[in-house]
């Protein structure tokens, strides 16, 4: 078994819904893949993130610690929220990648995490 | 003895891509795999020349590279490579097997599974296009890296780095080895099919430089053992009649100085008549079996111009009714341009010169050049002249390019 990260990746250049329908549908389907994921006991962990202005990046070189309001580098898209799951191979992981996709209205990027 | 030899490699590279396949499952992981296929050619070399091709090469390599493989799994045994050793020792199930039992339970599999099992792996749709070539080429095919630059006209580390990388995605985000559920098969055949038909391309289109290896060739053997690993997939017997009805008119495709010749002036009595029957055969087969798509409707259009012995007896109607069921299947504008060419034939280059008029396909070299030949034939010379000037600045083919130079000129 192979842990995967599920990244939701979301273009805060533009308002993430259009109306109040999608958003209210994004929350409960999310819930709802989330119930899935647990039942099929697949899940590791999972959260949604504070929109990326609230980041703070610390980088220490040479022994002296640089803090930046914001985040690392500039971009358009930027993570949202991600799932940790636990699967076996990535043919799995992109079947149950379509149905997170489909839930939270965005991309959703998968990416193994290094074995021990 | 390097006749020998040459012919030892030969048969070493076609029997190759069954040996890597049946390897990978044994031991999980592509780079050992090819690296005791690859000890099994070196003893190839010192053993066929003296005794002779054995009757069955693709056994001959698995059991000789099994040996060297069971002696690699017992020094990872002992080295304690965790990580490692797992990934060889663990089965499908994700169950630790014994490696003695699980290479000796390996060896009864079928072979033609391991290669099923390769080329989806090869071709997995997680895998970009370029990775995807190179990995068929290099894994299937059997073609080393160097004659794969080669043919891709890229420098031989940027060839490697590529494999690499594909084989580095493989093994770190788990793309299974294994051959595709009855549901998924029509989507990832079509990824395979895909591969094979741009190898082939690549090959056909690419220049006659003999140094390059010969791709066309390569698509197509490799196109005949998918055929025979799945026989009961007409989209793949359409793109192998599609391949050999190409293929066919390699011989009158370029003149004596390279340049190339259109379909309507080739001379056609250079072209195989074996490669068109057996091309025509297969169309007949596709018919029969009823399930028709993309790949069949282009092979059945190049079966009616096999049919011509001269451009005159081209059955234009057919191939423009023909264009029509391609246009259902792929609604797309370079489908819709070859259809114009058909309906040049049938309705006169003003209709056509209309339908081309309104795609939006001002980067391809072909729409213009298109466009130049419908305007030629309506006489409005200046505006031909240079659409073809314009296709000429767009290919990137050498042999088109002066082809087009020469009509931009003329």
């Amino acid at each position: 078994m192979t842990e995967y990260l599920f990244s939701v990746h979301h273009d805060y250049s533009k308002p993430l819904f259009d109306d109040d329908a999608d958003v209210e549908a994004m929350f409960r389907d999310t819930a709802a893949f989330n119930d899935e994921a647990q039942a099929a006991g697949i899940y590791v962990f999972a959260g949604g993130l504070e929109a990326p202005d609230t980041a703070t990046t610390v980088h220490v070189r040479e022994g002296e610690t640089l803090t930046t309001d914001g985040p690392f580098a500039e971009a358009r898209e930027r993570i949202g929220g991600f799932w940790v799951l636990e699967l076996p191979d990535l043919d799995t992981a992109l079947t149950w990648a379509a149905k997170a996709s489909a839930a939270c209205q965005s991309p959703v990027e998968v990416r193994p995490f290094q074995g021990e | 003895m390097a006749d020998a030899s040459a012919e030892v490699a030969a048969v070493f590279r076609h029997e190759s891509g069954k040996a890597v396949a049946t390897l990978v499952r044994m031991l999980g992981d592509i780079d050992s795999a090819q690296e005791a296929v690859q000890d099994a050619f070196v003893r190839a070399l010192e053993v066929w020349p003296r005794d002779g091709v054995p009757p069955s090469p693709a056994a001959w390599i698995v059991t000789t590279a099994k040996h060297r493989a069971i002696d690699v799994v017992r020094r990872e045994r002992t080295r304690e490579d965790r990580y490692r050793g797992r990934a060889v020792m663990e089965g499908e199930d994700g169950t630790q097997a014994d490696p003695a039992q699980a290479i000796a339970d390996a060896l009864d599999e079928p072979v033609r599974d391991d290669q099923l099992r390769l080329m989806f792996t090869c071709c997995h749709p997680a895998l970009g296009m370029e990775a995807r070539v190179a990995l068929t080429l290099r894994l299937i095919g059997g073609l080393e890296t160097r004659d794969i630059a080669r043919a891709f006209l890229v420098p031989e580390s940027t060839m490697a780095q590529r494999i690499t990388r594909a084989k580095r995605k493989i093994a770190a985000a788990r793309i299974p080895y294994r051959v595709p559920s009855r549901e998924e098969l029509p989507e990832r055949m079509g990824a395979v099919l895909a591969v094979l038909y741009l190898v082939f391309n690549e090959g056909y289109s690419g220049t006659t430089d003999a140094t390059r290896p010969d791709l066309a060739r390569e698509a197509i053997r490799l196109t005949r053992e998918v055929r025979a690993l799945l026989p009961d997939h007409p989209e793949t017997t359409g793109l192998l009649a599609l391949m050999l009805l190409t293929e066919s008119r390699r011989p009158a495709r370029f003149n004596a100085s390279g340049d190339v010749v259109l379909l309507a002036d080739q001379n056609r009595s250079l072209w195989d008549r074996a490669l068109i029957e057996q091309g025509q055969r297969l169309v007949l087969d596709c018919i029969e079996a009823g399930q028709p798509g993309p790949y069949q409707v282009q092979a059945a259009i190049a079966a009616v111009h096999g049919d011509a012995r001269r451009f005159e007896d081209t059955d234009w109607p057919q191939i423009l009714a023909l264009y029509d069921q391609l246009f259902a299947f792929t609604p797309t504008a370079v489908v819709e341009l070859n259809r114009a060419v058909a309906l040049a034939e049938v309705r006169g280059p003003a209709a056509a010169l209309a339908l081309v008029d309104g795609l939006p396909l001002e980067r391809y070299h072909l729409w213009h050049a298109t466009r130049a030949t419908f305007l030629e034939r309506l006489g409005r010379l200046e505006e031909a002249r240079a659409a073809f000037a314009t296709a000429a600045e767009l290919t990137e083919n050498p042999a088109e390019r002066t082809f087009l130079r020469g009509k931009a000129g003329a």
